[in-house]
């Protein structure tokens, strides 16, 4: 019975903590405000071996586990959601489906790249007419001779248009079986003729990541580009979710335990009636009570990465975490806005970035609704 | 090359200190330890000196258990083996207690260089480096904002004044104190953090090495702190109303203060 981290973890807990206190924070909020993704950032980042956390060292890796990657999404949150979902969208969606599912020509070309951070690898699942419906793909791809030929546009897609972006791995139909559509997932190097994204998206939040629209127009790539079997890019892609709600459950610990740390400070420091505001109790138990899903939420990933890492099932845990962190992150998000006042309103103020930014938590990687139907689903009631 | 690094854990520079009334000394207990800030730089250095003359970097720390924490994390930022001073003994001892003990132990082992941070951030004396430079007979490069080591008997520093910088020139071995523009200290990453479990600490007693204990900790303090009272409460600024003549007030206030 032990959800405490390892010395390892800790000293790398403790080493990000530092470079996000002493690095990210003093520099985040001019990005934010610019629009701009922080290339020096994630380039200290990959220094720091982040990129290759969870990967062995046989690929560039740090030789850690998915834990320890999860460690470092939460502290890196606790300053900053943006940097935080382009070190989770890189590793967990843009490397990982290599690294699990690709032959090892692909795992020996790009793994290298991603895992030092040198690269950036997207995945595009959703479209503009399927999101929590991913098996609506409408995005095709068919041989032809040696190559596969993909048409389609994918909506949202994180790390997709970035200067250092590698390849994105899309998912598209690649034919028709009893009258279900085959799925498969395919690499598309960055560069590839008929490959191309739009003008980043006007965000609520997140406004140092990358986000853009990416269009396939008769995109030609080797067929050894496809990353696992073919019709299996659905089920694989479902894998991958489950793994990646934990690193996100993370991300939004991560960011609940920010709105902490900025409303205890302000607390102090905001005197309001002649003494601090913190003074006042119904201060004290907004701030009690963001605490409290702070923890939870820690223990929440934790317990549900335990579970992957000991090859249990844990399915409906991540779907938990995620779901739960999720909503602890907006709670604590509008607490935390509600503390700091008029300031919290402002961008400029930590409070005011954690409140834009923590509304996407209950959409990306799959919708509170659609976890909440995992859990359901697991729990053997009927389907409709 | 062989460069002897020392480091020191002292209580987390943000948290709030607190001296033991009975003691007089520092409560240590009560507050999360961190790597000494400037030891970092210190540390940095070394590898980096270490890195262009294929040299080896020992970390050597005096201090209370706790202390192989800053141990491990200079081994898991790059540096090769660690020494670590434990003894109950050596508790309250002051900086020429703590040079004693620092120069006996490096004294038995040889280093072309031994490396600190000009000062701690909890005892703020910057006196160890000068001290264990003249127990050992070597010379000082002390306050050190840059330094070449090209690893062929000589270093070279610029070392900080109130008016700039002098340059100063030694034969090693020798001793060198470091500020912080010297470098940026890197972060240690995950593969350092796990190849850190692995690299050697060795734990040296007084016995060990041949201190006798009425030479080192608070019995043998120089120096005794006779009374402590709480910083007083920051006063209230001073608002310099602006009629016209704000820069002026601003100006004068300054040049009273002798900052202008
Ligand atoms: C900033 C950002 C970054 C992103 N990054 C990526 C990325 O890198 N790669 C990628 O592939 N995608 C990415 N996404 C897409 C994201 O995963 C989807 O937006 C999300 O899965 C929801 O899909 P949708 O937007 O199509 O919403 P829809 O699926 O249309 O959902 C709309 C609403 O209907 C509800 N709903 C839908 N179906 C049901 C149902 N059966 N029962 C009950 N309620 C239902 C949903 O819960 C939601 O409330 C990103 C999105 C954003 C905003």
């Amino acid at each position: 019975m032990d959800l405490r981290l390892s010395d390892e973890h800790e000293a790398l807990r403790k080493a990000v903590e530092a470079f996000a206190h002493d690095v990210v924070g003093p520099v985040i909020g001019d990005y934010y405000a610019r629009g701009e993704f922080p290339y020096p950032l994630v380039s200290q980042m990959a220094e720091m071996g982040l990129f290759g956390l969870p990967f062995p060292e046989e690929y560039g890796g740090m030789g850690g586990d998915y834990a320890a990657l999860c460690v470092a999404i939460e502290e890196l949150a606790r300053v900053d959601s943006s940097i935080a979902i382009t070190l989770e969208a890189a590793v967990s969606l843009g490397a990982m489906p290599i690294y699990r599912f690709g032959s090892d020509e692909l795992k020996a070309q790009w793994l290298p790249k991603l895992t030092s951070g040198q690269m950036l690898g997207a995945f595009g699942l959703t479209e503009p007419g399927a999101g929590s419906d991913a098996g609506g793909t409408r995005t095709t791809a068919r041989l032809d001779g040696d190559e596969w030929v993909i048409n389609g546009t994918k909506a949202f897609i994180t790390n997709s248009g970035t200067d250092i972006t590698g390849l994105i791995t899309v998912t598209a139909v690649t034919g028709e079986h009893d009258g279900r559509k085959e799925i498969s997932s395919i690499l598309v190097p960055a560069g590839t003729a008929g490959l191309s994204v739009s003008e980043p998206y006007k965000k609520v939040g997140w406004d140092a990541s990358d986000t853009h629209e990416v269009s396939l127009v008769d995109v030609r790539v080797p067929a050894a580009n496809l990353v696992g079997q073919r019709g299996r890019g659905y089920a694989q892609f479902l894998s991958i979710l489950d793994e990646g709600r934990i690193a996100i459950a993370a991300l939004a610990t991560g960011l609940a335990q920010g709105c902490v740390d900025e409303s205890v400070r302000y607390a102090h420091d905001r005197e309001a009636f002649g003494r601090p505001i913190g003074t006042n109790q119904a201060v004290q138990f907004m701030i009690a009570d963001m605490q409290m899903r702070a923890h939870l939420s820690r223990l929440s990933w934790r317990e549900a990465a335990g579970r992957m890492q000991r090859g249990e099932p844990f399915k409906q845990q991540a779907a938990i975490a995620k779901l739960y962190t999720s909503e602890a992150a907006m709670d604590n998000a509008r607490a935390a806005t509600q503390v700091h006042g008029g300031y919290g309103f402002m961008i400029e103020f930590p409070a005011g970035r954690f409140y834009r930014d923590a509304k996407i938590l209950e959409i990306g990687e799959g919708t509170s609704e659609v976890q909440r139907m995992l859990i359901a689903r697991d729990l053997g009631l009927p389907g409709a | 090359m062989k460069i002897v690094v020392c480091v020191k854990q002292v209580p987390d520079t943000w948290s709030e200190k607190k001296l033991d009334p009975a003691t007089k000394t520092l409560d240590r207990a009560s507050v999360d330890g961190v790597m000494n800030e400037l030891d970092e730089y210190a540390v940095e250095e070394a590898l980096k000196i270490a890195e262009a003359t294929s040299g080896e970097v020992v970390v050597l720390s005096m201090g209370p258990e706790q202390s192989t924490e800053t141990i491990r994390k200079a081994l898991s930022m790059g540096a090769d083996a660690g020494i670590h001073i434990l003894d109950d003994g050596l508790a309250g001892s002051d900086a020429v207690a703590t040079s004693l003990a620092i120069a006996k132990v490096i004294e038995g082992r040889g280093a072309d260089l031994v490396i600190f941070g000009s000062e701690s951030t909890d005892a703020r004396m910057s006196v160890v480096p000068a001290m264990v430079a003249e127990r050992l007979g070597l010379p000082q490069l002390t306050f050190a904002n840059k330094v070449e080591a090209p690893g062929d008997g000589t270093v070279k520093a610029h070392r900080l004044t109130d008016y700039g910088y002098d340059v100063v020139e030694a034969s090693t071995p020798a001793v060198i104190s470091v500020v912080e523009k010297i470098n940026e200290p890197r972060y240690p990453s995950f593969k350092g953090i796990m190849a850190a479990k692995k690299k050697p600490v060795e734990t040296i007693s007084l016995a060990d090495a041949g201190i006798e204990s009425a030479s080192v900790g608070l019995g043998a303090a120089w120096s005794e702190v006779a009374e402590f009272a709480d910083a007083p409460a920051r006063a209230a600024g001073t608002i310099v109303t602006d009629e016209g003549d704000g820069g002026t007030k601003i100006a004068d206030y300054l040049s009273e203060q002798k900052f202008i």
